[in-house]
């Protein structure tokens, strides 16, 4: 499919007014197909247009006059969104992202209570984007993160239990405890961090990128199809690396998707005074891959977009650009004070909750019933909980594990006093050894 | 045999035995490569294998280090070492923590190598010598060949290793011409990562060296032989990790140590190496050691300012013989 249909799918959902930066304030949640009913025509009449449900006092409201070029049509919402997602999509969508945002808030109680240390960074308000992409992939795909990961982990099947441990420091965690809340990987799930700088994952995933092309045109295994998605924030728009990769990725048509998580903040630093040319999307056609701008509050558009950048990739037609607009509701860390941002900006996302959005829509369109969603929250609440006990009750690494993992061939300690390479020492492992 | 061609055959082996070795780096292919170390190699691998790449350090050793996740072997090269620090996050965060980080899921068998150290009036921000930097970092291995038996044991042995290795190489090395046997023609010869060679067998005082250095250190030794100084010379060969074992069983058997290195003096390799016999052979030194590095400064270009500020062999003699008590 050429870029432009990629591109103008998106846009076309969008409000105009999203791509200059100054007026991202106004524009609101008119971009969200299927969630409000819109009626095409009308004789004549005033007609307001709502800027979105549950709209404040503070936006406004907009209106304008409609003339009427045929009698009037009412539009059935079902017809669109009955092609979006059926019941069970619908269902599992919803569990991921509750699973996400409870998992979070969880983290956050954690934290408070001195169970989990150092630097965390939750994904509250972004779970559309990670639901959206990862639930698009297949097993064998790859993904790799920011320091924002745990909620990218558990969208792609690291058990919660295990990032659960891993943030608590015990040996059960995915890492064993050695990597933390900002350095998540798992093998088995194809995860690839968890990185602690900005920028540092692109080209890792790019290089994950370049290994399915490698065993598929080098080794001549083509089985190999997986695709990689690299997900990073609007700050790390700004890094070289960034730039390097997608010149790299387009180069070489490497099956990758670079998704954007533009929460308009890096940290402090507004997006506004960082960039000079804040859309983000723009800057795929520098280089030669279609840029795509969607609405990173609502999962059924991420997902719409994450299917076709994934497909393109599987194709071998090369990377896609997608920048997912999108919110953090808690600061950067839980110990961001988070003085800078608004509270008008904060209030106008909090109404454009992703995960309220998609319940609504479920509820109206007849996919899922109350008690199916709550039943749903309770499972969840259950997962989140189990997992807490879990990595409780787990226990804390030992001390031979210090010295172990930090090569793949221990003769990497060297030769010990007696001669002999290190790691042939017993009490080297035991932990017991003087080094 | 001479170090370029000892290299150049250990890749050329290394990618006709295992498929998934793989060359990247500017100027590698088509350029035959910028010191000529991959020639030949795009011809005879194809591009798919010797892979140009733009001029993007960060970027294109990241894409290395993630296809090396994968269980890939790219041996990246770096046009010298002062140009990976554009990428020296990759090497260090992404390369030489990950096993660790992810518990001992996910090992980077990747191979970092390029010219490393001076080379001759090509001003400071090309002679920076990285031994020690990459040194101290753990989940790294650091190698530093010396002759052409090094170059191609220590290469094999890197690109087979299923761990980082920053392969520090010497520009003014390349050209030059060794002995080697049929042994080390061998396809499979390979030196074991953490191991040093007694280049010289001596008793009365131990040399310590890497590198080019190694080189002077021997010419060193012929001239303290002359003067009666027996000088026993370890090519260190690998810095991380340091064999400790063989430089303290040396300097237990001639009780006097001069450490030589060309980079700068403070946190260098010479500290260390004077750490770990002070720690575990103090009682046999007769002598404070002696060590012998480059100047404290940025490389200057004038040539005889250059040549004032990395060791010469006159150096290294000077050095033994204060550690002998024969000088002041």
């Amino acid at each position: 499919m050429a870029a432009s249909s990629l591109a103008s799918r998106a846009v076309a959902s969008l409000s105009p007014s999203i791509s200059t930066g100054a007026s991202r304030d106004d524009a609101g949640s008119s971009s969200v197909v299927g969630f409000h009913k819109r009626s095409s025509a009308f004789t004549g009449r005033r007609v307001r247009i709502s800027s979105g449900h549950g709209s404040s006092a503070a936006h406004g409201r907009r209106s304008c006059v409609v003339a009427a070029t045929a009698a009037p049509v009412k539009e059935s919402p079902l017809k669109i969104a009955d092609a979006l997602v059926t019941r069970e999509e619908g269902l599992e969508l919803y569990e991921d992202m509750i699973l996400g945002r409870c998992f979070e808030d969880m983290c956050a109680q954690m934290y408070y209570r001195s169970k989990m240390f150092g630097f965390v960074h939750l994904y509250n308000g972004q779970e559309a984007v990670s639901t959206g992409f990862i639930k698009s992939l297949k097993k064998d795909d790859y993904i790799c993160s920011t320091y924002r990961d745990h909620v990218h982990a558990l969208s792609k099947g690291v058990p919660a239990r295990q990032v659960m441990s891993e943030l608590f420091g015990k040996a059960t965690g995915c890492c064993r405890g050695q990597g933390g809340s900002m350095h998540m990987f798992s093998k088995e799930h194809r995860l690839l961090g968890g990185f602690a700088f900005i920028g540092e994952g692109i080209p890792v995933a790019t290089g994950a990128a370049f290994n399915t092309k490698y065993s598929r045109e080098v080794l001549k295994d083509l089985s190999v199809d997986a695709v990689t998605l690299a997900f990073f924030g609007d700050g790390t728009c700004n890094n070289g690396q960034f730039f390097e990769c997608l010149n790299m990725a387009a180069l070489w048509k490497l099956p990758i998707v670079y998704v954007v998580e533009n929460n308009l903040w890096a940290i402090g630093m507004d997006h506004f005074r960082a960039t000079s040319v804040p859309e983000i999307w723009k800057k795929g056609e520098a280089f030669g891959m279609p840029g795509v701008h969607v609405d990173g509050m609502d999962v059924l558009k991420v997902r719409e977009v994450a299917k076709e950048a994934i497909a393109r990739a599987r194709r071998g037609d090369g990377p896609t650009l997608v920048e997912c607009e999108t919110y953090r509701y808690r600061g950067h860390s839980l110990a961001d004070p988070d003085e800078l941002r608004k509270p008008e900006q904060k209030n106008k996302y909090a109404v454009r909750d992703p995960i309220a959005a998609f319940k609504k829509y479920l509820l109206e369109n007849g996919l899922a019933s109350e008690a199916d969603l709550k039943t749903i929250e309770k499972k969840i609440d259950e997962i989140v909980e189990d997992a807490v006990e879990f990595a409780d009750a787990s226990p804390l690494p030992p001390r031979s594990q210090l010295l172990e993992n930090v090569f793949a061939d221990p003769r990497g300690f060297g030769i010990g006093p007696d001669g002999k390479y290190r790691c042939e020492d017993p009490a080297f492992t035991a932990g017991t050894a003087e080094v | 045999m001479t170090v370029r061609d000892a290299l150049n055959s250990a890749i050329d082996e290394e990618m006709a035995a295992d498929p998934k070795v793989f060359v990247m780096g500017e100027e590698v292919g088509e350029y035959q490569g910028a010191y000529k170390v991959t020639k030949g190699l795009l011809q005879k691998y194809g591009p798919d294998r010797v892979l140009d790449t733009p001029i993007t350090e960060a970027g294109f050793t990241g894409i290395g280090v993630g296809a090396a996740f994968q269980g890939l072997k790219p041996i990246v090269e770096f046009m010298t070492f002062n140009f990976a620090m554009q990428a020296i996050d990759h090497i260090i965060n992404s390369a030489a923590k990950t096993y660790y980080m992810s518990g001992g899921q996910i090992s980077v068998p990747i191979v970092f190598r390029g010219p490393n150290g001076a080379a001759a009036g090509v001003g400071a921000q090309h002679s920076q010598c990285f031994a020690a930097w990459y040194g101290s970092c753990p989940g790294l291995k650091v190698v530093t060949p010396y002759s052409a038996e090094d170059a191609r044991g220590l290469l094999k042995a890197a690109i087979r290793d299923p761990d980082p290795v920053v392969f520090l190489e010497n520009e003014l090395l390349y050209g030059e011409n060794f002995p080697v046997s049929s042994q080390v023609r061998d396809p499979n010869f390979t030196l074991p990562i953490g191991k040093a060679k007694v280049e010289r067998e001596g008793t009365d005082v131990t040399i310590t060296a890497f590198s080019k250095m190694v080189g002077f250190a021997l010419k060193a030794a012929d001239e303290l032989a002359k003067d009666g100084i027996k000088a026993e010379v370890i090519n260190l060969r690998s810095i991380r990790p340091l064999d400790r074992e063989t430089i303290n069983a040396s300097v237990r058997k001639t009780y006097r140590l001069v450490a030589v290195e060309e980079g700068w003096p403070q946190h260098g390799v010479c500290a260390e190496v004077c750490a770990s016999v002070q720690e575990e052979s103090f009682d046999y030194l007769d002598a404070p050691i002696e060590r012998i590095s480059g100047a404290d400064i940025p490389m200057p270009y004038a040539a005889n300012l250059e040549r004032l500020a990395l060791p010469q062999i006159e150096d290294i003699v000077r050095a033994a013989k204060r550690a002998c008590y024969r000088s002041k």
